[in-house]
């Protein structure tokens, strides 16, 4: 017992110590984050109203600080009586689910594809990169709304598309940083000693390249989320009726001049958390790898 | 250099061929064309008919190569909604606007951010850069087609500055390209500001300084010129993000771009317009990229001498 409770002071002090030499914005970043997190995770337990349930009597109800308003509905309700807080709700568990998959998926795939070519170079480089090339020349969101348009909005479809253009930027930082490496003493070691290839990367490449990759993935959770919510915007995202901030957006666009807060709210929640991710994103990118720093786009 | 030159230009060629098979198996997998053109009374025997008068019944690498062919000469098929006009031509004709929209947008993208961007490297941690930093991060974490809406209600439907939409006039060009450009105003502020920070600490601006120039002339001249090539590598990128973001923009301002065609034709399935918007776009963004390339050469002396 006095064990643990030695281990959780130092752990207490030392999250007090880290947390001392952060200045305030980052402080609220991460603050913001970890709201988005909890919020996401324990939104069905914590949410006043059901996100798709409406009551036909509470339509177009102004948020509290409103004419009208009232704390029954601290944002509001929309055009068919839903709650818009329990919708935003719910719209940060899609986004961090659709960022957790996708991360996933496109760090994978790129990881794997820009490590084979850094290592094996020659004609495997050369069409790997060309690869790479067409996928980031191919205007993503025509492909986005080509898939939706064939086969309808869907989740699986958002997550394919959104990983199409997000595995490529891996591809590129992993091809460099294996080029780095892998002429390294340690690496032709393990090369004599008879490793596989396969192994060599696995144990030998990839945990030495992985900061920048993990930089790569903190730079790239904005990116998820605006994408997700510009394609559920356009009607080929997240179907309805799933509540994405996107569609929010789509759905209080023809309220603008009555009901502004139908497309204002959703709008801001995007922007806070894309904002506390890209400064948590910086700082992150700062500290593990500086020539990174403002070079993502 | 000519050497360099010449392969890019030859990869090039052979990226825009493999988009032209990427798109043409798009087309062919997405649904059935008979299907879509004929309607639903048809019978097998007239779906026959339509397959052959097509070529829709030969192989496939034979249709690719007529697909190849008929592009070559500018023959995309017609457009099926738009009264029978020939995709190309409706294409070509929403050109214009899209183009002088990425186009304004670019600009002045461009002079802000190289301003913006050197003001705040020179007066670090000043109220200027304080604001550049905020430009920045706002600018690079806000959703486009948010800030369009609600640009339109501030300036358009409260203070009635502004029209909301409508083309021809210069003011029908301010919210758009606002919208279009604020993301690549805060990508360039952050690349000018971060690599003049680098530039003002290096040798050759001390020993400029040294020298005896005048200040303006170290900042603007010697510390900017090499800043710009981070800025250059890039810009094929800023016109990707550009074409990219007009499908949104001209959505939500109902400009008559081809990126409002792509996403309008997109949606009422209208085949042979989407595959020639989307092989425009393409070619615009292989064409822009490698012209970025051989703007880098010439401008990188380390380059010329490579190859």
């Amino acid at each position: 017992m006095p064990d643990t409770a030695m281990a959780l002071t130092s752990n207490a002090g030392r999250f007090r110590a880290f947390w001392r030499q952060l200045d305030w914005p980052l402080r609220v970043a991460l603050a913001m984050l970890v709201i988005f997190v909890f919020v996401a995770i324990f939104g069905p337990w914590i949410s006043p109203y059901d996100p798709l349930q409406g009551s036909l009597r509470a339509r177009l109800a102004p948020p509290v600080w409103q004419e009208g308003g009232s704390w029954a509905h601290i944002f509001g309700t929309d055009r068919l009586g839903r709650d818009i807080l329990s919708r935003i709700i719910a719209g940060a568990r899609i986004s961090l689910t659709v960022c957790v998959i996708v991360i996933a998926l496109a760090g994978a795939v790129g990881t794997a594809v820009g490590t084979a070519a850094g290592y094996f170079g020659g004609w495997t480089d050369r069409i790997l990169m060309r690869l790479v090339d067409l996928a980031l020349s191919f205007p993503v969101i025509l492909l986005a709304l080509l898939l939706g348009a064939i086969s309808g909005p869907s989740f699986t479809n958002i997550i394919i598309v959104i990983s199409l253009v997000l595995w490529s930027q891996y591809a590129r930082m992993a091809r460099g940083e294996t080029l780095k490496i892998r002429n390294e003493d340690y690496v032709d070691l393990a090369r004599t000693s008879g490793l596989s290839d396969f192994r060599i990367i696995w144990r030998h490449i990839l945990p030495n390249i992985a900061p920048s990759l993990i930089v790569i993935a903190t730079l790239q959770v904005g990116i998820v989320i605006v994408l997700e919510a510009s394609l559920s915007f356009l009607g080929v995202g997240v179907p309805p009726p799933a509540p994405s901030w996107g569609s929010m957006v789509a759905d209080g666009r023809s309220y603008i001049t009555s009901a502004w807060w139908l497309c204002m709210v959703p709008g801001l929640a995007i922007l806070f958390t894309v904002m506390a991710v890209n400064l948590v994103g910086d700082a992150l990118a700062d500290r593990i790898n500086p020539a990174l720093r403002g070079r993502n786009i | 250099m000519l050497k360099i030159i010449a392969t890019r230009v030859i990869e090039a060629f052979i990226a825009l061929l493999l988009m032209s098979i990427v798109i043409f198996l798009l087309s062919r997998l997405t649904g059935d064309p008979i299907a879509l053109l004929l309607g639903d009374g048809a019978t097998d025997a007239d779906k026959i008919a339509m397959a052959q008068e097509l070529g829709l019944d030969r192989p496939l690498p034979v249709q690719y190569l007529n697909f190849l062919g008929n592009a070559l000469t500018g023959d995309f098929g017609q457009s099926v909604t738009a009264g029978k006009q020939p995709a190309l031509d409706l294409v070509l004709s929403r050109l214009p606007a899209s183009l002088s929209l990425a186009g304004v947008a670019l600009i002045f993208t461009l002079i802000i951010g190289i301003v913006f961007g050197v003001l705040a490297s020179v007066t670090r941690n000043s109220p200027i850069d304080v604001a550049a930093r905020l430009i920045a991060l706002v600018g690079q974490s806000v959703p486009s087609f948010w800030l369009g809406i609600v640009l339109m209600y501030i300036f358009a439907v409260q203070l009635r500055l502004l029209p909301t939409s409508g083309y021809g006039r210069p003011e029908h060009y301010i919210l758009p390209a606002a919208t279009l450009g604020l993301f690549t105003l805060a990508a360039i502020t952050r690349l000018v500001r971060s690599s003049m920070l680098e530039a003002l600490g290096s040798e050759y601006i001390k020993l400029a300084r040294v020298k005896g120039l005048s200040e303006s002339i170290v900042i603007w001249k010697h510390a900017l010129a090499n800043s710009l090539i981070p800025v250059i590598t890039f810009m094929g990128t800023f016109f990707a993000v550009m074409i990219t973001g007009a499908v949104i923009v001209e959505t939500v301002f109902s400009w008559p771009g081809i990126g409002r065609l792509a996403y309008e034709s997109i949606l009422s399935r209208d085949f042979p317009v989407v595959q020639t918007v989307v092989l425009v776009i393409t070619s615009l963004f292989i064409i822009a990229n490698l012209l970025v390339d051989i703007l880098y050469i010439v401008v990188d002396p380390r380059m010329r001498s490579r190859g």
